[in-house]
């Protein structure tokens, strides 16, 4: 009984660090970069429905609220390439790395002097209902947060397997100059996937919030989700959702089972045996390119 | 078979601050075959890419069915007909054949004729059609040849650039890709500027040759009086004309420097 309760609540919380290491590997394959601000994106993305639709704020229907926060946070990841991320091309790898860190410091900060440090909590039409499922009484966010996951997973796989913008991104990210020989506008396909890592973290932001409280400082998990995407191999999608899974299943059962303190390791210890004996991740999609 | 397709005008092109292209002009009319000869660092690919808008040129005019189109982004180029098939295939690896070819009609949005060229590129190349469901990065290097050029034609070109479509295959399949490539010309009507190494091949192929040599064009001429220029014949072609006792290769001026 415990056991599954805790492999509930894990599964529902490896879907956040999934989702989060998804924004991770969209942006990396489509750029080469990695955007360190992706949790804060996060953050930022359960912020803005948090203000959207609690009481104290703007107070606006639940069920429109959420894609307004997925818009609104889907166009500044737009905005963002745009104007900040595209102008560092040229420029070597590890500034764009200083550059997204530094941004999540700023999106942190603004965050914590729009909607101060305290910690909130989404107001979702769900909180508290439970979910009576073969004996177990499960948490309706939990139940939520999992199946969302699904759905916004197998959009994702079908976007890209079959329209013909995820076709041009894939495109884009696997032969830049050949996308531009066919005419695909790649410049503004790299802002999309900015848009569309923006809004996934919306939603992983959203998820989150309806089953814990958010502060500014939330963001700092996106270090987790971090090691979830290595886990699961950089360049592959499935491996980041699969990374983010393994990762929340085993936290709650190494705090369940090792002393306070420890648990936290756990992620990280992960990652360093992945690292150190499959050093391409679970699931990398490695391949070598003829000359 | 007389109407310009092309006209470049002084053009002028700059890596970093390295002068590429030195005023290069030149002219490609409707439904002819122009080839581009030169040596490596001629900047043959660079004059392409600043066609095709991959480079933003310095000076000059680009001229494309009476419209300029110098310093337009490659995207706004290729809507307007004038693809550019890059050197060394430059595929996209982890995606299907298929999904590549389709990929080259990016910019077009008439669903039903794109299912007709479709249809027409795999008449051209049954291979690709073969192979349609299998990872691009998979194909022999003449395949993804063959591949790179499908895609190509799929932006339903008015004129295609290509850039060393023999580059590192066998002279089997240097052949049959020429023939193809005539095959188009004749049938489908697509004009071509062709760069090419191989000056052998590309000479039966074209109706006009220009040289080029550090960034300037230095011969143009129909292609029957290049190949029997003796300057291409000895610097293009490798034959030697003079005996054992003869001059020295590098004692030699040629006739345009």
């Amino acid at each position: 009984m415990d056991f599954i309760q805790l492999a509930i609540s894990g599964l529902a919380q490896g879907c956040v660090y999934g989702l989060i290491a998804l924004g991770f590997v969209l942006i990396y394959k489509a750029t080469e970069g990695v955007n360190f601000a992706q949790g804060d994106f996060m953050m930022m993305g359960a912020f803005v429905t948090i203000w959207l639709t609690n009481a104290e704020y703007l107070g606006i229907n639940f069920w429109l609220a959420v894609p307004i926060a997925i818009l609104i946070m889907g166009i500044l990841g737009y905005l963002l390439d745009m104007l900040i991320i595209r102008r560092m091309f040229g420029q070597p790898q590890i500034a764009l790395v200083i550059l997204t860190i530094a941004l999540g410091f700023i999106i942190r900060f603004a965050a914590g002097a729009i909607w101060t440090h305290e910690p909130q909590l989404l107001e979702t039409p769900f909180a508290g209902k439970e979910v009576r499922f073969l004996g177990f009484v499960l948490g309706f966010e939990e139940v939520a947060v999992i199946i969302v996951t699904l759905l916004l997973t197998l959009f994702l796989f079908l976007f890209f397997k079959k329209a013909k913008l995820g076709k041009a991104m894939q495109a884009a990210s696997q032969n830049q100059l050949a996308a531009y020989y066919m005419g695909i506008p790649v410049k503004k396909i790299q802002s999309l996937v900015w848009a569309l890592a923006g809004a996934v973290a919306a939603v992983a932001g959203i998820l989150f919030a309806s089953k814990g409280a958010v502060d500014p400082s939330t963001g700092l998990l996106g270090i987790k989700a971090f090691a979830a995407a290595v886990i699961g191999g950089f360049g592959s999608l499935p491996g980041a959702l699969i990374g983010g899974l393994i990762i929340g299943i085993i936290e709650p059962f190494a705090a369940y089972a090792l002393p306070a303190g420890y648990s936290q390791i756990t992620p990280y210890l992960i990652m360093i045996l992945v690292l150190i004996f499959r050093p391409a991740g679970l699931f990398s999609q490695m391949h070598s390119k003829k000359v | 078979m007389d109407r310009i397709a092309l006209k470049i005008d002084n053009l002028e092109s700059y890596y970093g601050p390295i002068m590429a292209i030195r005023g290069v002009s030149l002219e490609v009319r409707e439904g002819q075959i122009v080839t581009i000869l030169g040596s490596n660092g001629a900047g043959k690919t660079t004059l392409l890419k600043t066609i095709s808008g991959v480079m933003m040129p310095a000076k000059g005019t680009i001229i494309f069915n009476s419209e300029s189109i110098g310093g337009l982004e490659a995207d706004k180029i290729v809507k307007k007909g004038l693809v550019h098939v890059p050197e060394g295939r430059e595929i996209f690896p982890l995606l299907s054949v298929y999904e590549n070819i389709i990929l080259g009609a990016y910019t077009r949005t008439d669903k039903n004729k794109i299912s007709v060229d479709l249809e027409m590129v795999y008449e051209y190349f049954p291979i690709l059609q073969e192979r349609a469901k299998q990872r691009a990065g998979t194909l022999s290097g003449g395949q993804q040849q063959m591949l790179a050029i499908a895609r190509g034609l799929m932006s339903k070109p008015d004129l295609m650039l290509l850039d060393e479509p023999s580059l590192g295959l066998s002279p089997i399949l240097v052949e049959e890709i020429f023939t193809i490539l005539k095959r188009l010309n004749k049938e489908q009507n697509v004009t071509m500027l062709l760069v090419e190494q191989n000056a052998r091949v590309a000479l039966e192929l074209a109706n006009y040759g220009y040289v080029m040599e550090i960034g300037r064009i230095v011969m143009a001429d129909k292609s029957e009086k290049l190949s029997q220029s003796k300057d291409i014949q000895e610097y293009y072609l490798g034959m030697s004309t003079a005996g054992e006792r003869g001059q020295r290769r590098y004692k030699v001026r040629k006739t345009w420097r």
